[in-house]
């Protein structure tokens, strides 16, 4: 799975399950989550959902505000959740900006790194959690987060 | 209730809730329709259909707007007309101007409004979309820089055949027919039905053409050619020689065959008979001696094989171990005729002509499709690419005389000839399971709850003085109900709602097959069943069991129905399939 928490994806399932119209919704916090639609995590989502691929790739093509590819090779997630923002997520996302030269939400010139602010992925016993592609960082210290990041980085 | 309105003058009274369009064909008058297929809803995609009210001033789509009462109705004038000439032009601007390499060339929806409507030289730009034939599948072949964006095969694939291989991505100008992401057809959940290229008004989609490997295997003089048809080729190809829609051209195609180069000509009808006996008999161990799960789920249909697999797959240990007719003669071809004739197996090259593309893709399903040691059937062409075959050899289907299959995998019962429409499997199958039961002669051998177009068909059938629940489903779309109502069943440990299902994925099953000639319709489809079922009544043997060259084949070579050789030769597995492979 790219980039997934444990059972964020279920969280976001959940959340729009059984409510009419609610694709687009559950494909927007998709979005929201990974900076990008992963077709695997579409994948499950639809599973989850019992909707078809294909009704998802018609809607997510359709509108142009949703991405197919992820905007950065390395995709950084800092949970802003309310356990992760208490614990410093603020400073996390202030440190990783400053370092990167981008605001949460770019990517940096050279497409090596995407950063996001995310909704709480569910694992507030972590907090605070920053995410690099599929893998977690629990606990995470603003002085230590660039260093992790970047040993976390595919090829960077 | 009926609705009384007025159509280009003339009076016309239909039932509430018919369309312009269909109320307007009433009164002799033909509206022109291009995203609109008789067997589907409305899109109301391309405009083409549109009419003007008279009170109103107003144009409305005649496929999708009902008749109301009192409505006085102009459905052509010059700027109608006119209109519905920039709709082709624009249509045709980008299109790519291919008509004489394509295969719907002079079999086209399009082109023929481009005719109609005199398009000989148009004003704009011709931007051609520049997209990637698709032909991974073997089956169908997706060229989407032909697609109209009608709808159509989306609906159909969507709706009535419930696999959602295919979408639409993009809008506007950009809109493609597609598998879901940049994946091929092969890595879709696309089962190969060929429903898709029969609704396709044009040469976007269509199957995977093999006629000119054929070709070149009869020109090799190392190859001992033969070949087999299935049954619902023989009440449909016709159509392509100006027959009348549902007539049987059997011995006429044997002949043509027989010119074309053929060695031996075999039927299908033949693998089908023996088909029911070896069912018949999974069916009597399961029902009567209690060996294995009920109900026994029919297989002869690769697309629903291959569904089933992708979607269902804890059916498997419901499904009949039979491989398909067309299969089991491909494997005896190769072994006992190859025998018969003293000639090596591997120089027999073994054609399958089917209506379907599906099987296209059975003949290389697995390991089991080469129980004779080589691939069982080499190729399999449809209806439409044996109809091209034909005329470029030169054939004049309407004079040529009629001839004899060959006997040894070629004599076929009733039985085995309407297995090509939706519920004869199942109706044949009752025939000899009653034989099989008893060990008498079945006293009635006609079931008709098994036919007719209704989507799904329940029935409750004597055998023996036990009631045998039967259901048959055609459509992939209409299985749901039922796999839903066994599964349900399963799930409280009760008793299976029926004990013998039959799925044929098809609509009205092969005969309404997606390599079957174009322009399919619920008319055609019972036209070309009747050709069938008429032959069935005709027919000396109305029973599987009652086919001497089935009792000879068992004596000479099987033993007995589900015997060793029986189950190394004609039976298969199944596993389940991701529905994406990406
Ligand atoms: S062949 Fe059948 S399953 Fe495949 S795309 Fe066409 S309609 Fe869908
Ligand atoms: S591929 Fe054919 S049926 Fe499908 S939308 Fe395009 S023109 Fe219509
Ligand atoms: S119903 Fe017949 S024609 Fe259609 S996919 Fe199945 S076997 Fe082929
Ligand atoms: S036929 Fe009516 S809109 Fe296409």
């Amino acid at each position: 799975m790219a980039a997934a928490a444990p059972g964020d994806l279920a969280l976001i399932a959940k959340r729009w399950k059984d409510k009419r119209g609610s694709l687009i919704m559950a494909l927007h916090d998709l979005q929201g989550r990974f900076g990008y639609v992963p077709r695997d995590a579409a994948q499950e989502l639809g599973k989850q959902l019992n909707v078809p691929l294909a009704r998802i790739y018609e809607v997510i093509t359709f509108y142009n505000y949703f991405k197919l590819e992820a905007p950065g090779k390395n995709i950084i997630s800092v949970c802003m959740g309310t356990a992760c923002y208490l614990k410093g997520a603020p400073e996390i996302v202030a440190k990783l900006s400053e370092k990167l030269g981008v605001k949460a939400g770019e990517t940096t010139p050279d497409k090596q790194f995407h950063l996001q602010q995310v909704r709480c992925i569910g694992c507030c016993g972590l907090a605070p959690v920053v995410t690099v592609n599929e893998k977690v960082l629990a606990k995470v210290k603003a002085a230590d987060v660039v260093d992790q990041v970047y040993a976390c980085a595919k090829g960077a | 209730m009926t609705v009384k309105a007025i159509i280009n003058g003339i009076p016309v009274e239909v039932a509430e809730g018919t369309s312009i369009l269909d109320a307007a064909k009433k009164v002799s008058v033909k509206i022109p329709a291009l995203c609109k297929h008789p067997d589907l809803d409305h899109t109301a995609a391309c405009g083409i259909c549109i009419v003007r009210i008279k009170a109103t001033g107003r144009t409305l789509r005649a496929c999708c707007t009902p008749l109301e009462n009192g409505m006085e109705i102009t459905t052509h004038d010059p700027e109608i007309v006119n209109v519905r000439r920039g709709i082709v032009e624009m249509i045709m601007s980008k299109h790519p101007n291919e008509c004489v390499t394509c295969a719907r060339n002079q079999n086209c929806e399009l082109q023929t409004m481009c005719a109609d409507f005199n398009i000989h030289t148009t004003d704009l730009d011709n931007i051609v979309p520049d997209l990637p034939v698709d032909a991974t599948t073997k089956s169908i072949v997706l060229d989407p820089r032909k697609c109209i964006s009608c709808g159509r095969c989306i609906q159909v694939c969507q709706k009535d055949q419930n696999v959602w291989a295919l979408t639409f991505m993009e809008r506007g100008i950009e809109t493609r027919i597609a598998p879901a992401g940049d994946i091929s057809m092969a890595e879709s959940p696309c089962v190969k039905c060929g429903q898709c290229s029969a609704h396709c008004p044009t040469g976007a989609i269509v199957e995977y053409d093999e006629g000119p490997d054929v070709w070149a295997k009869l020109a090799d003089p190392e190859l001992h050619c033969v070949v087999q048809i299935a049954p619902a080729v023989r009440v449909a190809i016709g159509e392509a020689f100006g027959f009348k829609p549902g007539t049987n051209l059997t011995g006429k195609i044997y002949a043509a065959l027989r010119r074309m180069g053929f060695k031996a000509v075999f039927d299908t009808n033949f693998g089908a008979d023996l088909t029911i006996l070896e069912e018949g008999s999974e069916f009597v161990e399961r029902f009567a001696h209690g060996k294995g799960e009920l109900p026994l789920i029919t297989s002869c249909c690769p697309a629903w094989v291959d569904f089933m697999e992708k979607y269902h797959s804890d059916m498997i240990p419901h499904f009949s171990s039979c491989k398909s007719p067309h299969e089991m003669v491909g494997a005896l071809s190769k072994t006992y005729y190859a025998e018969k004739i003293k000639t090596e197996a591997k120089k027999i090259y073994m054609v399958s002509v089917m209506p379907c593309t599906a099987k296209k893709y059975e003949i290389q399903r697995s390991d089991d499709m080469k129980s004779s040691g080589y691939q069982d059937v080499d190729v399999s062409i449809t209806t439409r690419e044996l109809a091209r075959m034909i005329k470029q050899a030169g054939i004049d289907m309407q004079s040529i005389p009629e001839e004899q299959p060959d006997h040894l995998l070629g004599a076929y019962s009733g039985a085995g000839t309407i297995f090509g429409a939706t519920g004869g499997v199942m109706e044949a199958a009752i025939r000899t399971a009653l034989k099989l039961v008893t060990g008498q002669t079945p006293g009635r051998v006609d079931f008709e709850v098994t036919r007719g177009l209704k989507g799904v068909k329940e029935g409750v059938l004597e055998v023996a003085g036990k009631q045998v629940k039967i259901a048959v489903a055609h459509g992939l779309g209409n299985v749901e109900y039922v796999i839903n109502k066994v599964r349900e069943a399963k799930q409280k440990g009760e008793a299976p709602p029926w004990h013998f299902i039959e799925v044929m994925a098809c609509p009205g099953g092969c005969v309404g097959g997606g390599g079957q000639p174009y322009g399919v319709t619920d008319e055609l489809r019972l036209a070309r069943a009747k050709g069938l079922y008429q032959e069935d009544q005709a027919g000396m043997w109305r029973c599987s069991h009652d086919n001497p060259y089935i009792q000879k084949l068992y004596d000479e070579y099987l033993g007995k129905p589900l015997s060793e050789k029986s189950h190394h030769l004609l039976h298969t597995h199944y596993n389940p399939r991701p529905q994406y492979q990406r």
